[in-house]
């Protein structure tokens, strides 16, 4: 596995993943997100709908726990948890960390967790690591213990991937702790990054872990101690307005878990993110369709239907509004949702619990998501990140 | 074989059974051709359970069915009429079979009373009574857009037995007459009539000798595939197909599983739906040609073989019973994995009816079926063996 960064921009970094797969010939553009899925398979999708979505990530994310019988021919990174999920506090101890499998809670060592990732066989994977520094008001002196576990954890986890040959093409992947406390957060970064990793999981940075403001600091100041060669990737962290701080603040790789949410809720990923005027409508000074795709930010307006979760980048399809809307999920929009259907059914689906709401809400938001990633990678590119921070982060700024 | 604005429904015998009632048709409707014996998947709420359209399409689906009391309720007609009816509204570009409603006078009895004015029902949803009148059924079919209606006939349960049957009879005969009446698109939208009788051979042939003086271009037959005696319902399909006209289509309603749909076809029919399939699937069931496997069950967990080694559908080519298996556990994929295969399955059984068919073989077929479906012959259910012994298929 090799970055191959082209350009640092204002703290962005843009470049290449590359010599991904067995065979070395996958490659995955940074910043950019995996693939998320549950039990090997993206949720709701099958082969077939799944592949409806131009340009998936060529890297797929599994957690542990799973049988891989039913993936798709793709590059692997295997995490300890599933973002999407909520961890039980409370099980972590100084040689062990506990995962969740259908049959109950199960107790990882350093070496029953090696073990799984040998049958795993990933192409990367992350160190085993003690996380559980996400809740308010966690002792400085706890902090300390998870930044010292994870780092006695990858020195166990480094000895047995020397030594097992069937991890000889996968990476480990260094876990950066720390909680919110700076010097732990150095500490840890310096002392992992002192270790032969492949590249960087930011973890304990989750969505509800931490203020943006101090996420951001803390990222900034951890990115600067890790080698600039190597890849980073944050967990937990999935709405469109903290993947692009944490992108200005040197991160390279995101999960994907944040459409699934959207899905769960029964909405629609509906943000801008276009930058391109329109020939037709540039240089009007009103918002058109284009701009708020017909929407005022619903979030402000939390209707009965209204998920305290829901962002203002994603509209409820579950709104009585929608029930006679003809229009597709978001204007010019290419996904199989869009393409095919209008509103008006995905709302009858949704309000009469049909399977299909999910299938096809699952594509319209990864294929959103998806697109979100692209346009920021060429707003990197072609120097107009203020541009596209503008159009993305316009719809929280009121109606 | 086009199908002329005057009558939207054309029916092609391309072949018969010398020995049984069996045929091989091509059913000509608006939307496209429909091979007949056909096996229609359900779609009771303008969707088919996790399947796409497209992914519906390319099972070879070419008629599906919808329901006139669900989509009544919700969305409503009025709302479906504005997107273009329920192809626009799904969009699917082939064939759709709506329902009357009249089925929910059965499953939601608690909730219905029927008079001759029509049946009334109180919505589950906001407690408000509604009253679906052969008029109203018509209405809200026309509004849908279905390439064949169903009439709203006066539905009793095959266990219900008294004086009751023959009142729903002659009530069936007189809403049929209301609903043709009430059809605004007969250049476009097929009507079909639905045989009612019971188990009383007596009233179904009464039903029988009425209905076919009205000009349907196609019949049912109703009342039946609701928990009464199979050795009573095999007759009852018999006597009516007996005396439905030959170059009609005939539709059994409520069959699917696979022993009856074959025995039914030997028995004159063309048409069939059934929930079954669709919703066994959804609980872990894959249904094959020695039964179904409940994919559930432990002994799946480390089982990499497909559900069926033969079948060429997307679940089979590519999965295990032990990832789907692991899959239900997390995530709602696994039902839709599992209904792609079943619809596939009764959408291959009856392809493979019809090619007996054709090719002068279906007694063969038969035989074939039934030592694939039962360990031994003596467990043979003997009601489908006399069934196909009245049509000279002898599978003893």
């Amino acid at each position: 596995m090799r970055l191959e960064l082209s350009r640092a921009v204002q703290g962005c970094r843009l470049g290449l993943l590359t010599g991904l797969g067995n065979t070395g010939q996958h490659s995955l553009e940074v910043p950019g997100c995996l693939l998320y899925t549950r039990c090997a398979t993206v949720p709701h999708l099958t082969q077939d709908t799944l592949h409806t979505l131009r340009d998936l990530p060529s890297v797929t994310q599994v957690s542990l726990m799973v049988s891989y019988a039913g993936l798709h021919d793709t590059v692997l990174f295997c995490s300890l948890h599933d973002s999407a999920n909520s961890i039980p506090a409370g099980h972590v101890t100084n040689k062990t960390v506990s995962v969740w499998g259908s049959g109950g809670r199960i107790e990882l060592t350093a070496a029953r967790f090696m073990a799984i990732q040998a049958a795993i066989q990933p192409d990367f994977y992350q160190s085993m690591a003690d996380g559980e520094t996400w809740q308010a008001g966690t002792s400085r002196k706890r902090v300390r213990k998870a930044v010292d576990r994870t780092l006695a954890h990858l020195d166990e986890c480094l000895v047995l991937h020397q030594k097992t040959q069937e991890l000889k093409q996968s990476e480990i992947f260094g876990v950066v702790e720390g909680g919110d406390i700076l010097e732990e957060r150095l500490r840890s970064a310096r002392e992992t990054a002192k270790r032969p990793v492949g590249g960087f999981v930011l973890d304990g940075f989750h969505s509800a872990a931490m203020d943006q403001d101090v996420r951001v600091q803390l990222i900034k100041a951890t990115s600067a101690e890790l080698p600039q060669e190597k890849p980073r990737l944050v967990l937990g962290v999935g709405r469109p307005d903290e993947v692009i701080s944490c992108v200005e603040a040197g991160v390279d790789l995101f999960e994907s878990f944040f459409p699934f949410q959207v899905t769960e809720r029964g909405c629609a990923l509906s943000f801008n993110y276009n930058i391109d005027p329109d020939p037709e409508t540039a240089g009007t000074s009103t918002p058109t369709v284009l701009e708020f795709n017909g929407e005022m930010p619903a979030v402000k307006k939390l209707n009965s239907n209204g998920d305290e979760n829901m962002t203002p980048y994603e509209m409820n399809l579950k709104d009585k509004r929608y029930h006679d809307d003809f229009r597709p999920l978001v204007e010019g929009c290419s996904c199989y949702c869009c393409e095919k259907h209008m509103r008006a059914y995905v709302h009858h689906l949704l309000v009469t619990n049909e399977l299909l709401g999910g299938v096809l809400l699952m594509l319209h938001n990864m294929a959103h998501y998806l697109g979100f990633f692209k346009a920021l990678r060429e707003a990197i590119t072609s120097d107009r990140l203020q541009d596209f921070k503008n159009r993305v982060l316009h719809c929280r700024e009121g109606d | 074989m086009a199908v002329s604005s005057a009558a939207p429904l054309a029916l092609r015998i391309v072949a018969e059974c010398p020995v049984s009632k069996a045929r091989a048709c091509t059913l000509t409707l608006p939307h496209c051709a429909v091979s007949t014996p056909v096996f229609m998947p359900v779609g009771t709420q303008g969707t088919l359970k996790g399947i796409t359209v497209d992914q519906l399409e390319d099972l070879d689906c070419q008629i599906c069915l919808g329901n006139t009391y669900h989509l009544g309720m919700r969305p409503g007609p009025e709302l479906i009429e504005k997107a273009d009816g329920l192809h626009g509204f799904m969009k699917w570009n082939r064939n759709l079979l709506t329902d009357s409603g009249g089925f929910q006078m059965v499953s939601l009895v608690e909730l219905s009373e029927v008079t001759e004015e029509g049946v009334t029902f109180h919505s589950p949803y906001d407690g408000k009574e509604i009253l679906l009148t052969p008029e109203q059924s018509i209405a809200i079919q026309n509004s849908l857009g279905s390439d064949i209606m169903m009439q709203l006939d006066d539905v009793v349960s095959s266990t219900v037995k008294g004086p009751r049957v023959e009142e729903a009879m002659h009530r069936s005969v007189r809403w049929l007459d209301r609903c043709i009446a009430a059809n605004k698109n007969p250049d476009r939208q097929n009507l079909f009539a639905i045989i009612q009788g019971g188990l009383d051979a007596k009233l179904r042939k009464a039903c029988l000798d009425e209905m076919t003086k009205r000009d349907v271009p196609g019949f049912a037959i109703g009342g039946l595939s609701g928990g009464e005696e199979k050795d009573d319902f095999w007759k009852m399909v018999t006597l009516s197909t007996e005396h439905l006209p030959r170059e009609k289509p005939r539709y059994l309603m409520g069959v699917g599983y696979a022993l009856d749909l074959v025995v039914c076809v030997a028995l004159g029919c063309d048409m069939f739906d059934c929930v079954f399939p669709t919703r066994t699937a959804r609980f872990g069931s894959a249904l094959v040609p020695w039964g179904s496997l409940q994919l559930k069950q432990k002994q799946y967990a480390k089982d990499f073989q497909p559900i069926d080694p033969d079948c060429q559908c997307p679940t089979c080519r590519r999965h295990s019973r032990a990832y789907l298996h692991a899959l239900f556990k997390s995530d709602t994929a696994a039902m839709h994995h599992i209904t792609i295969h079943n619809i596939s399955y009764q959408l291959t059984l009856m392809q493979s009816v019809r090619q007996s068919i054709i090719e002068q073989r279906f007694p063969e077929f038969v035989k074939a079926f039934m030592k694939r479906m039962f360990p031994s012959r003596e467990q043979y259910p003997s009601w489908a063996v006399e069934a196909l012994q009245s049509v000279n298929i002898c599978v003893c």
